[in-house]
């Protein structure tokens, strides 16, 4: 393996694991909120696909990126009320939400499929880019990655170091003794609701406008579904989403690249490994029933009800 | 509205419906010939069920009001297929295409039920006195674009990505090398497996990791137009797959292979109107029109676009066959003998490399 070969695999490893790393900053703080959220799919596919209109009808990036977050908030939104206001049992209005977001945006993105657009570049500094090994990876990715550290630390300073983090996680572990003493249960779970959405459209506008510039259905191919993979590997904790997104996204370029030197490794193999880790971690933290209270926030998946 | 009343509606409703119907039945003469068609995908795919649809809009295109096509799109392959197949039999439709090949026994079960509705599979092998298959030979066209991809790479490197190791697959993946023995022996073909027909974000990765390793002209049996992107963004070659992919690459896309199924719709329904349709296992190529270049990328040579199309032209006649031998597999062995060439139902069961393909068959 010569240098510019790790160059560009570092390079693809960011890349590939931004995506997931914004779905799951968002999922994560939904969940550390108590609220399970397996829609990513459907709000991931709805951001894609308004993105890419909104970019392809006005020329805007910009503003294709801003309506693709809108439209995951808007997505999460029909999530939130029917399980916060209606009380619906929080998997099956996910599972809904996913299958309802592949539909309509299969729907409303059927007359643009085919259709080709100025995706976003990456950028090039000189001198910085041109570095070896970490040229490219750091300093040759696009904005969007860029944003993605940033998201990340804000998420890492949010729920470790502030205050409403506090409550954020007060609420995830046990919502009755925060509403007791007065926390906004409602207010926060819909606001991490909204975020997490708002990560989902993001990351949904990330594949159809910079990672891709395309649209075709079902174009997110299951990434949503990693991202929820992702928290649970990372037992909900911020620093190892990030970790845990590079090594998903480093194992998925590696399986291309190996096969590509000729090496003899099975690419099922490989491809399995993001979901081997998984159950890995799984097994590992339920291995210990203490241990798997700390980690998982207590209320995760339960409906609050105010006067109950 | 009282649930009674509703009921009384439902069944005037229903009666309604019936006595259009019968009434229709009567001037069944001047009624349209009614085609189904069942895709497995999306027909936003731009991929396989795409082109099905667009030879479905063409049928329609020749034949106006003579006939009412119906599509139903994104049926999985199982019972749910064989409900939406009897479905389409039961509401009267005297012609049915099934798209794929998972497809196949919901198809001769439902046949079985209506032997006086018209079946046609594609890619099946099983056929009944009322089922009839079709299959184009997308080999033909990997077979010319082997060729322009051997003439056009300067780094003699050239990237497949591939889907799945299933014979179709590993057949076309044998006819570019096949075109690589012959016109360029210095090229290397790599191939990438990407487990999947359809992921633009991990065809559009296999396609980075080939030209981080020095690829520059991607052929491609998955169905994104994304690889084809990705090669525009690096100045590199790709070959479009199933449809005209050349809106994505307008510098990259060297050709692309398409299925055209409209020719096929259209004279198995002049067929089915005539009364002499007969089920029959249709195998159709660039003769048949079912396999199409449309257009080369105008910084390929002349004179490689020239040989292109003298392939094509021979592909046509029948003088030019990718698989005839000899044929030696990737240990060396001779499989096909000089002087004899590999029938279809041999392509069909294709599980072995010819001699020239860096890597292995995935197990």
């Amino acid at each position: 393996m010569d240098i510019d070969l790790i160059t560009n695999i570092l390079y693809a490893m960011i890349r590939t694991g931004t995506p997931l790393l914004i779905v799951a900053l968002g999922e994560l703080i939904c969940e550390k909120s108590g609220v399970l959220n397996l829609g990513q799919e459907g709000m991931m596919l709805m951001g894609a696909v308004i993105g890419f209109i909104v970019t392809l009808l006005s020329g805007s990036l910009l503003l294709g990126f801003m309506l693709a977050i809108i439209a995951g908030v808007l997505m999460s939104l029909i999530f939130g009320l029917i399980t916060m206001e209606l009380s619906a049992n929080q998997v099956a209005t996910g599972l809904a939400l996913t299958i309802f977001g592949t539909g309509l945006s299969a729907f409303i993105g059927s007359d643009y499929v085919g259709k080709p657009i100025e995706g976003l570049d990456p950028i090039f500094i000189s001198g910085l880019t041109d570095l070896p090994i970490i040229g490219r990876m750091l300093f040759g990715q696009d904005l969007v990655v860029y944003l993605s550290f940033i998201l990340f630390a804000a998420a890492y300073w949010f729920v470790n170091y502030s205050r409403p983090g506090l409550v954020l996680k007060a609420v995830g572990e046990n919502p009755h003794a925060a509403n007791a003493i007065g926390l906004p249960v409602f207010k926060t779970r819909y606001l991490a609701i909204m975020f997490g959405g708002a990560m989902a459209g993001l990351a949904g506008g990330y594949l159809s406008l910079a990672y891709t510039p395309l649209w075709a259905e079902n174009m997110t191919a299951g990434r949503g579904w990693i991202a929820l993979a992702l928290v649970v590997f990372a037992s909900w904790k911020v620093g190892r989403v990030l970790l845990g997104a590079w090594l998903f996204g480093l194992a998925s370029i590696l399986h291309l690249v190996f096969q590509g030197l000729g090496f003899s490794v099975s690419p099922n193999l490989l491809a399995i490994l993001p979901y081997l880790a998984t159950v890995v971690v799984l097994v590992i933290l339920s291995s210990n029933q203490a241990r798997s209270r700390l980690v998982a926030p207590m209320s995760l998946g339960n409906p609050f009800y105010a006067k109950g | 509205m009282k649930r009674r009343q509703f009921n009384k509606l439902v069944t005037g409703l229903a009666a309604g419906v019936c006595l259009t119907a019968l009434s229709s039945l009567s001037v069944q003469a001047a009624e349209p010939l009614k085609v189904g068609f069942v895709y497995v995908g999306p027909i936003g795919d731009h991929g396989w069920s795409y082109q099905h649809d667009q030879g479905r809009l063409s049928a329609e295109a020749v034949y106006g009001d003579k006939i009412k096509t119906t599509y139903v799109e994104n049926v999985a392959e199982g019972a749910d297929a064989q409900r939406v197949i009897y479905n389409l039999a039961k509401t009267g439709h005297d012609l049915i295409f099934t798209t794929s090949f998972g497809f196949m026994n919901p198809t001769l079960k439902v046949a079985k039920q209506f032997p006086k509705v018209a079946f046609e599979h594609a890619t099946g092998y099983k056929m009944a006195k009322n089922v009839g298959t079709y299959i184009s030979t997308t080999f033909e066209g990997r077979y010319v674009a082997g060729y322009v991809a051997s003439q056009v790479t300067k780094s003699n490197k050239i990237g497949y990505i591939a889907s799945f190791p299933i014979p179709e697959v590993i057949r076309d993946i044998n006819a570019v090398q096949l075109a690589l023995n012959k016109y360029n022996p210095d090229a290397e073909l790599k191939v990438i497996w990407v487990n999947s027909w359809f992921d633009p974000g991990k065809e559009a990765d296999a396609a980075n990791a080939m030209m981080d390793q020095g690829v520059d002209v991607i052929l491609q049996h998955t169905d994104s137009p994304a690889a084809m992107q990705a090669a525009e963004r690096r100045g590199a070659y790709a070959v479009g797959q199933a449809s005209d992919m050349s809106s994505f690459g307008p510098n990259a896309h060297l050709l692309s292979v398409v299925d055209e199924w409209g020719p096929h719709y259209i004279n198995t329904i002049k067929a089915v109107m005539d009364g002499t349709w007969k089920p029959k296992a249709n195998v159709e190529g660039m003769k048949e029109g079912a396999i199409v270049i449309p257009s080369f990328n105008e910084s390929i040579p002349a004179d490689v676009v020239a040989h292109a199309k003298e392939l094509i032209a021979g592909i046509k006649d029948g003088s030019v066959y990718p698989f005839a031998g000899p044929i030696k597999n990737k240990a060396g062995e001779l499989i096909v003998p000089e002087g004899t060439r590999l029938s279809y139902e041999d392509l069909e069961k294709m599980n072995w490399y010819v001699e020239g393909v860096q890597s292995d068959i995935p197990q």
